[in-house]
């Protein structure tokens, strides 16, 4: 912190997180502007390519075989009848596998990337039941998959742990969740429950979920010596560069990773098992390799999100006011993982109590490393607390945003920092108005159109803000007056490109169409990952300390000669595309201008983001309310979602188009939560059984009515741009949102997602 | 198992080509023949990523063997419109942002074009209230039926109808974006 104050002390009009504001913060310009998507024509045309559609002499197409058990050894592995299939170039197994390092556990160090730090392919252990065991490259895809097929295995079985509740009678205590302490307790919460007026103590389930990204997890992969080039579908590239790096045992510059376009991400495009077997397969037959999983090998190699089980008891006293906030747990996991979904995230951040406990452990089973989904943690420990506050609501006769607005704290409840901008109970006002929340009668069952039960419900979503530090940005002005920003990061279809252009444009004063920016590459300065709805505000602390640079370099070049001559930092802006004094409008001089009489044809500045103090200052989280009607048939009890709308406050919103459909995508999601998705997961055999999109069910068409979508867009002051990040809030709440509109059509709560036809029957 | 000569045409254009006789249409589509704007998010006919259109009627293509749709006119999202000569739907998919990462875009493009095709030959769906009817009333709940074999998972759907509607097939439209209260 001092060495960064005291740097930034000497260069005053430097962004200073935590101290001072970024000037973009009430800037406008193209900032907020509904812009379409900058690469919507391409990915209309088909002509956006994507990481299984790159073309490369030579190349050989890749299948896999999978294991049939979940623990032991391989005692025989027979690839004869494999090896002579017409058209196969390699079969691969850990016999001929070339010897490479682990990769090592995400978060174990800035450069991880792993999502298990499990050998791949390197000896005869089996740790999961769906685990490659052969790579098979041949000339067509139809002959690798048939070749796949012949491969035969034999296995030795040893023990495994495939029931969660054989697992969760073994708990393990975490040393800390995702950096923090996996247990609060502020007072005596069991103490305060037992002696309050008013108790709801109640155990919520949620089931394992996979991405189901439509785009089938691919890379093209190709070595030029001992350079390796590979066309991923990534939303974390460097990392995936630095860690493949390290497997293969070359120098991180030898690595290139792009993917300019990637087909959904959700948490699931990380570095997997398929990226590494395709890197050595590719090296041991001297040849190109593509790589695309099937659905069933994406359910069978790449996690999805774990099961919970999970404890609210909430004490009250009659006015609603909480003398006890208990939220504890337990979720699957394995010990070569690192995702522990934290669903006691949102406990600690959102209502006011006298006292608090939440606590989560862990119960180890043998499965596939489970991973980080849309809002982990906060999507399913949202279905749980904001279930438990309707309940209390429904027990205490209280409207439940009445309640809430009993229980909103002052500050951070459990950390006790000042919150950097919170309006919650603005963004239930403004959704309960526009849904017509005053329509929904408080007792269920009260509304009814034939065999259908009408009911409301609401519920708070929540996510915290997260700005990575290490993300650099580069600015390339040219004599045109144009600029190319350039930084390593991902558009999944979040935006990023089209937000960011925005941004610039706002930033350096110059108009939309003036502006490149160039990421999904890692031959770019380093980017963030794509992930915890981070990149937002970490790329713009990157920006923001380009153009601080750039303007300082800029000012450097226009000499004495120029209107500028003697300004520093902090006496100019940007605006209309060059450099102006604040308050002086007749000082100024364009980028063009200043390039040429500096004789320039160009001028390039490079720098990395400050280190995110605000996190350290301050209590920093998006919020929403989200509101749900339900019908629901009395007679087969199935469920549908007739309305739906999210009022958020995420702070300043870049594009309102490609932000509405962020909302509107992540609660889909939630509505997929709520009713229909589930990974089933044989507890005998420890296969998941539904490997495919026929037999799991993600929302349809039909299964989504028109949503609605309000921000407030009142900027967070401690965030570059104002702007919090919006990519996994929408999916938070809606699990209980929908929850509570079926008790409230039909009488009955359900505490067990999803919510299926079987048990409101 | 070998391979077989095999003729298409393929956006107006003949082509022949040589492939293995297991193909998929999808994969000859993609593998053999580079029209890579058509996708494969299952290859089990369960996402509607692959759907292409042969002789105007939307088929997903990773459920037909290729070798039997020799001598078929096969239009794929590459034949649906040109740089600077979108098709309107196109173009109503980039104002309406019915994508978002645009995986499914393609297979949604050419479904939707094929559906308007079936309405105007009045097919009734699951949910048509009349079958008697002499054509059949489109409303939103019909678009989204119709549209329920296309996955979407970024959740774009509103987007998609209010594309198809504007452009296609009209219907009722739904309730405009509010940006602020």
């Amino acid at each position: 912190m001092s060495a960064q104050s005291d740097a930034a002390a000497s260069r005053p009009g430097r962004w200073q997180p935590a101290v001072t504001q970024d000037p973009m913060l009430h800037k406008h310009g193209a900032l907020g502007q509904p812009v379409s998507r900058i690469e919507g024509p391409l990915k209309v045309q088909g002509k956006a390519r994507f990481a299984a559609e790159f073309p490369y002499e030579g190349l050989c197409y890749a299948a896999l075989a999978f294991s049939t058990i979940a623990r032991g050894k391989i005692t025989a592995l027979d690839t004869v009848a494999a090896e002579a299939a017409p058209g196969v170039v390699l079969v691969m197994t850990h016999r001929n596998a070339p010897r490479m390092k682990a990769p090592s556990l995400m978060m174990s160090s800035p450069t991880a990337a792993g999502a298990s730090d499990l050998p791949v392919m390197q000896t005869d252990e089996i740790h999961w039941n769906g685990q490659p065991i052969a790579v098979v490259l041949a000339e067509t895809q139809e002959q690798a998959d048939h070749a796949a097929s012949l491969v035969k295995a034999d296995y030795a079985p040893l023990p495994a742990t495939t029931s969660f509740e054989e697992a969760r009678k073994t708990p393990r205590q975490l040393d800390n969740l995702l950096g923090q302490p996996p247990v609060v307790e502020i007072g005596d919460a069991e103490a305060a429950l037992k002696g309050a007026a008013v108790q709801v103590d109640q155990i919520y389930r949620t089931p394992r979920h996979n991405h189901n990204a439509i785009e089938l997890h691919a890379a093209t992969v190709a070595w030029t010596g001992d350079e390796l080039r590979v066309h991923d579908a990534s939303q974390l590239l460097d990392l995936t560069a630095g860690q493949l790096a390290d497997i293969f045992g070359l120098d991180a510059e030898k690595v290139r990773v792009s993917s300019p376009y990637v087909g959904g991400g959700f948490g699931g495009k990380c570095l997997w098992d398929h990226q590494i077997l395709a890197g050595a397969a590719a090296k041991l037959a001297g040849r190109p390799v593509r790589i695309m999983l099937s659905r069933e090998g994406v359910f069978r190699i790449v996690g999805g999100r774990t099961l919970t089980e999970q404890r609210v008891a909430l004490g009250a006293s009659a006015d609603g006011k909480l003398d006890a906030l208990i939220h504890t747990g337990i979720v699957a996991m394995t010990t070569h993982n690192s995702c522990p979904e934290q669903f006691t995230f949102p406990a600690r951040h959102l209502y006011a109590a006298k006292t608090i406990r939440l606590a989560q452990e862990v119960a180890d089973m043998d499965m596939l490393a489970n991973t980080f989904m849309r809002a982990p943690g906060e999507s399913v420990g949202t279905f749980a607390l904001e279930c438990a506050i309707d309940e209390l609501a429904s027990t205490l006769g209280l409207d439940p945003i009445e309640l809430r607005r009993r229980i909103e704290p002052e500050k951070d409840p459990t950390s006790g920092k000042p919150f950097s901008a919170r309006h919650l109970i603005d963004a239930y006002d403004r959704g309960a108005e526009r849904f017509g929340w005053n329509r929904r009668s408080a007792t269920p069952r009260q509304q009814r159109d034939g065999e259908w039960l009408i009911g409301m419900g609401c519920a708070t979503a929540t996510y915290p803000y997260h700005r990575f530090p290490g993300g650099a940005a580069r600015i390339r002005l040219t004599a045109d007056g144009r600029v190319t920003v350039s930084t390593a990061v991902h558009d999944m279809g979040m935006g990023t490109a089209t937000a960011q252009a925005q941004h610039i444009a706002a930033r350096l004063g110059v108009p939309l169409d003036h502006v490149t920016f160039e990421y999904g590459d890692t031959t770019l300065p380093r980017g963030v990952i794509a992930g915890g709805s981070t990149q937002t505000a970490s790329i713009g602390g990157a920006v923001i300390a380009a153009t601080e640079v750039f303007v300082e370099e800029l000012l450097k070049l226009a000499g004495n000669d120029s209107p500028l001559a003697g300004l520093s930092l902090a006496e100019v802006e940007t605006r209309d595309g060059g450099i102006g004094h604040r308050d002086d409008t007749a000082r100024f001089e364009s980028y063009e201008s200043i390039l040429r009489r500096a004789a320039r044809d160009e001028l390039v500045c490079e720098a990395e983001a400050p280190p995110p103090a605000e996190m350290e200052a301050f209590s920093m989280h998006s919020y929403g309310a989200q509101f749900c009607e339900v019908r629901v048939s009395e007679i087969t009890g199935e469920v549908r979602v007739s309305r739906f709308l999210g009022s958020f406050d995420a702070g300043r919103i870049l594009n309102a188009k490609t932000a509405t459909s962020q909302f509107k995508g992540g609660i889909i999601m939630g509505i997929g939560l709520a009713l229909t998705e589930e990974t089933n997961f044989d507890p005998r055999s420890g296969r998941i059984v539904n490997a495919s999109l026929a037999d799991y069910h993600v929302p349809v068409q039909m299964d989504v009515p028109a949503i609605e979508i309000l921000y407030t867009d009142i900027p967070d002051p401690q965030a570059p741009m104002g702007a919090r990040g919006i990519g996994e809030i929408g999916i938070t709440g809606v699990g209980a949102a929908v929850a509570n509109a079926v008790y409230n059509a039909t009488g009955k709560r359900i505490r067990d997602l999803p919510i299926t036809l079987d048990k409101l029957m | 198992m070998g391979n077989a000569l095999m003729n298409f045409t393929i956006n107006g254009q003949s082509v022949e080509v040589e492939a293995d006789i297991r193909s998929s249409l999808l994969d000859l589509l993609r593998n053999s023949l580079g029209f890579t704007g058509t996708k494969k998010g299952c290859d089990q006919g369960a996402c509607g990523a692959c759907t292409v259109l042969v002789d105007g009627e939307r088929i997903n293509s990773c459920l037909a063997l290729a070798v039997q749709y020799q001598g078929r006119s096969i239009t794929t999202v590459e034949g649906l419109g040109t740089d600077g000569n979108l098709h309107p739907l196109q173009e109503a998919f980039v104002e309406h942002d019915g994508f978002q990462c645009g995986y499914c875009t393609p297979g949604q493009l050419c479904s939707a074009v094929g559906m308007a095709r079936e309405i105007e030959r009045n097919i009734p769906s699951v949910v048509t209230a009349d079958l008697s009817a002499d054509s059949v009333a489109i409303d939103e709940r019909e678009l989204r039926e119709r549209m329920s074999g296309n996955l979407c998972r970024c959740g774009a759907y509103n987007g998609i109808i209010e594309a198809i509607s504007e452009t296609l097939v009209k219907a009722p439209a739904l309730p405009q974006e509010r940006a602020r209260a």
